[in-house]
């Protein structure tokens, strides 16, 4: 239960030049076809195993939905098949088919009936569906008089009332409030521990990063690149900046991640190090020791206004801490070929212990999307050890001081 | 012609169909004070007007009848078994175009759409067929046991607006034209069948015309039942059955081959 195979899939939508050739090609045998297709997916191949949580990623355009729909049988395909074991649940769109003049409790009916739910099972699933939306009266008001978010909620419970083996998800979970998302998220999470297999479509790389095994990229129609969430990513955001003349390369970072660097290369990080107090280079550090971070860059070509930007990461790929030369009002003005530029960046080491990565970017503005001339992830990677400190959980040193009152209450 | 699987999509969804037939009565009258008194209102307005109006009021007669009844039973025979053909076709003809949003979006089987239109226009037709009923055993034109012929003519009259509703509604998607089209045609459909006047009146070289409209033996059929208490002519019917029988193939044909199609297109 659970599986997913995707064979050779392909979609391409039909085009008449006129609405009369269709006619045309409807009535008269001869001929033949008067339209040309246009493909929007084309040799799509991958396997979800059970219980497998599988992250799909690509621009607007890419493909994605057209795939989903694929997937859930709302379109047929046009080439190859989608074979699916199991009870499927999609959360492509919530709150279709909410009528307004009802209240949420009957347009839960009928959101359940859509699902193929009976009225007894429902009925059964009533009280925990009204719990999880926790709007409480509200769920016999008629469904106008509710804000989006509620409607979203009542939404979310009833298409999640039972656990699939196969859950379907569209970014749907990007709407609600931060509350209700963490919810949610936590409903997704628990159906994964309990064996449900998850497709998750996502611009949100910490939810693709967090709740993923494995990550698809799709670009242009085409499966582009399938792997570890953090290596797809990274792929990803590399691409989005890509221009006709840059190139992404990726270089084997030695334990088996993989550097993805990007970029025009106007500019490129010729070193990047980790130092002591001492100077010394270090790749272990102890939790709140004072150290640098001295990035070396070299000038291929000239360049009115250069950033320099580094994203500190866990090993799930999540942002621990992220800031520029921008941001700290900094920038450098015409730096010219030839040119070598220091930077060096100071600061407590306050994070958790574990494994952690820097990525660092060349850009001339806040963000990689105007101009980016080097985009270099996991360009450096270190350890963080508790060494002197009692043990603590998370992956932030915020050491409290600790005040208690201890006093006998007279009763 | 209808695969097991389909039978079994509607099966499995049959509580979807209900509720939304329910639905669908129920959100004309959900936010009115008297609720669904409304859905006997209306019908009963609508019969008033064609029996006390044009019996008592106006004193229309039915050519060969003396009762001043009988050309409201007439009127009624014909209007509200024409009502139930009309909105099965405008309705089907439409459904996919108005589900469109539920079909790109949801997974189900869409044999349901046409089922929940029959069903909703089924329950319409109930209510007013129902309050006509009661004015024929009230005034004493009740026609007796014949009046369960009109069963099998009121089947056949559904294949046909069935058949013809999904021909028109899958055609409606690819071709936009086809609903504007049906909508006009409808009407003349109407004013060519013999409902608001009498065959009789038509001169002698146009009247075998009607034989070319199915929908004429029908109407003639429930009036033959309803106001001269006899059985149909049965032979009459068979155009309409066959016919009606090939559009639901048609219908099905269509549906089977184009449904896939039909949702690139919405």
């Amino acid at each position: 239960m659970g599986t997913i195979v995707v064979q050779n899939l392909g979609k391409a939508y039909k085009q008449y030049p006129t609405r009369w050739s269709r006619l045309g090609e409807w009535l008269l045998p001869v001929g033949g076809a008067r339209h040309k297709l246009k493909w929007v997916l084309t040799d799509i191949n991958f396997q979800v195993a059970p219980g497998e949580a599988v992250g799909l990623i690509g621009i607007n355009g890419a493909g994605k939905s057209t795939l989903l729909k694929l997937i859930t049988g709302t379109t047929q395909p046009t080439t190859g098949s989608v074979w699916m074991e199991g009870r499927v649940a999609a959360l492509l769109e919530l709150g279709m088919g909410f009528h307004p003049d009802f209240t949420g409790r009957q347009n839960v009916y009928m959101a359940g009936q859509l699902l193929g739910m009976t009225v007894d099972e429902i009925t059964r699933l009533m009280p925990q569906i009204e719990e999880f939306a926790g709007i409480g009266d509200y769920m016999d008001q008629p469904v106008r008089v509710y804000s989006s978010g509620m409607q979203m909620r009542v939404a979310f419970s009833v298409a999640t009332a039972r656990r699939p083996d196969i859950l379907i998800v569209d970014e749907a979970l990007s709407v609600g409030d931060a509350y209700f998302q963490h919810k949610s998220f936590d409903r997704i999470r628990q159906f994964r521990q309990e064996g449900t297999t998850l497709l998750l479509v996502s611009h949100d790389k910490q939810a693709i990063q967090s709740v993923c095994d494995r990550a698809i990229l799709l670009d242009g129609g085409r499966l582009a690149k399938e792997g570890k969430p953090e290596e797809i990513m990274d792929y990803y955001n590399a691409m989005i900046a890509e221009r006709e003349n840059e190139t992404v390369r990726l270089n084997d970072a030695g334990d088996g991640k993989v550097q993805t660097v990007s970029g025009t290369g106007e500019a490129t990080v010729d070193d990047i190090a980790l130092l002591d107090e001492q100077g010394q280079r270090v790749e272990v550090v102890d939790v709140g020791a004072a150290v640098t971070l001295e990035v070396r860059v070299r000038i291929n070509a000239p360049i009115p206004r250069m950033v320099l930007g580094y994203m500190i990461k866990d090993r799930l790929g999540q942002p621990m801490y992220g800031t520029n030369t921008h941001l700290k009002g900094q920038p450098l003005e015409n730096v010219a070929p030839g040119e070598e530029v220091v930077y060096r960046f100071a600061f407590p080491m306050n994070l958790g212990p574990g494994s952690y990565s820097v990525a660092t970017a060349i850009v001339s503005t806040e963000t990689h999307l105007v101009n980016n001339y080097e985009w270099r992830d996991l360009a450096l990677v270190f350890t963080v050890m508790n060494m002197r400190r009692p043990h603590f959980e998370g992956s932030a040193w915020l050491d409290p001081a600790i005040d208690i009152q201890r006093t006998r209450v007279t009763q | 012609m209808i695969s097991p699987l389909m039978l079994r999509g509607l099966w499995a969804y049959r509580g979807f169909v209900l509720g939304s037939v329910k639905r669908e009565f129920q959100s004309k009258y959900v936010n009115a004070m008297l609720g669904a008194v409304w859905s006997v209102l209306s019908p009963l307005a609508m019969i008033l007007v064609y029996t006390v109006i044009f019996s008592e009021v106006m004193r229309a007669k039915l050519p060969g009848h003396t009762s001043s009844a009988a050309y409201s039973i007439y009127l009624c025979a014909g209007i509200l078994t024409w009502g139930l053909f009309a909105e099965i076709v405008a309705r089907a003809q439409g459904m996919f175009l108005e589900q469109a949003n539920l079909l790109k979006k949801i997974s189900f089987p869409r044999i349901c759409l046409p089922v929940v239109v029959v069903l909703n226009a089924l329950v319409n037709f109930g209510i007013i067929f129902g309050l006509f009923l009661v004015y024929l055993i009230a005034s004493g034109h009740f026609p007796g046991a014949v009046f369960f012929a009109i069963v099998p003519v009121l089947l056949v009259q559904v294949l046909l607006a069935v058949g013809l509703g999904m021909v028109t509604g899958i055609l409606n998607v690819f071709f936009r034209d086809v609903g504007q089209f049906v909508t006009i045609a409808m009407q003349f459909w109407f004013w060519l069948t013999p409902i608001v006047y009498p065959a009789s009146i038509l001169p002698d070289n146009i009247r075998p015309v009607l034989t070319w409209n199915p929908m004429a033996a029908v109407v003639q059929a429930h009036q033959a039942i309803l106001v001269e208490g006899r059985a149909p002519d049965w032979n009459a019917l068979l155009p309409a059955t066959v016919l009606a029988l090939l559009l639901c193939i048609l219908g099905l044909r269509l549906f089977r081959k184009r449904s896939g199609e039909m949702v690139d297109e919405l």
